[in-house]
């Protein structure tokens, strides 16, 4: 395996693209779910949850490319930059509450990402 | 979109409980780490190894992923996990359900131990707690 240093500026860029795409790939399938509520043939007739779901293939189609090109250790903190993008969009295109739970929540689950990534490297 | 869509509870067709969607959650998340572990036996004895830039490189990765049984399996529990995630979405808040989805790091990581023998180390087990703390502390909230 590559150590930390053989992490190239490009993997990380690319693992930021992904997140910030795949971020968007969850946006829409929130949108998309909304349209559950008329019953369940949307989960297929449903234009937003396709959109949806190609954003995660193009995401992790740069995902694949990036882990190519650096250290588990050092892309996992990137990786997770996605749960922050979602924060962002849920509070601005679905008007969610951001509460002092969901902040501690989230802070949790990312130091815990960083440190399954330090424990990998 | 009729009023009621407006309002925080939609009766709508088969609702489902908390206790229901909680439990999806959790399946997702495992099927993902499954799927994670599959994928990633898979792309260990692949050829898959053409390049991505070329036209014919893709298709060529393509052909050798599509005949690949590990790989269909592991991204077919990929597709049943999407399914899933876009049905708890239907009652729950965004910014709750996806950041949920990190317990995929955690039964990767205890997955991967039992399966690929990979070490368990004080980084990691301080990891699986944090995340596991975290969900705990989002579920408090919920509902959209």
């Amino acid at each position: 395996m590559t150590g930390p240093g053989h992490t190239t500026p490009l993997a990380m860029g690319l693992i930021s693209v992904a997140s910030f795409i795949g971020s968007f790939g969850a946006v829409f399938l929130k949108a998309g779910a909304a349209r559950l509520h008329d019953g369940w043939r949307y989960l297929f007739l449903n234009p937003k949850l396709i959109l949806g779901v190609l954003l995660f293939c193009a995401s992790s189609l740069f995902y694949v490319i990036a882990m190519r090109h650096g250290e588990l250790s050092v892309l996992y903190p990137l990786v997770s930059l996605s749960y922050i993008w979602a924060l962002i969009w849920s509070r601005l295109f679905f008007k969610e509450r951001l509460t002092r739970n969901k902040f501690a929540g989230l802070l949790l689950i990312l130091a815990g990402i960083v440190f399954i990534g330090l424990g990998k490297g | 979109m009729s009023a009621a869509d407006t309002t925080t509870t939609v009766p709508g067709h088969g609702s489902l409980s908390r206790a229901q969607t909680i439990g999806i959650m959790f399946l997702c998340t495992l099927l993902g780490a499954t799927a994670q572990i599959f994928i990633k036996v898979g792309a260990n004895g692949s050829n898959v190894g053409a390049s991505w830039t070329t036209a014919a490189g893709v298709w060529t990765n393509l052909f050798a992923m599509a005949s690949n049984p590990h790989l269909v399996f592991g991204y077919g529990l990929y597709a049943i996990m999407t399914v899933l995630f876009v049905v708890t979405l239907r009652d729950e808040e965004l910014s709750v359900v996806y950041p949920v989805i990190a317990l995929t790091y955690v039964w990767v990581t205890m997955l991967s131990v039992f399966f690929f023998h990979e070490a368990v180390n004080w980084f990691k087990a301080a990891g699986v707690v944090l995340i596991v703390s975290g969900v705990a502390v989002l579920g408090k909230d919920g509902r959209k």
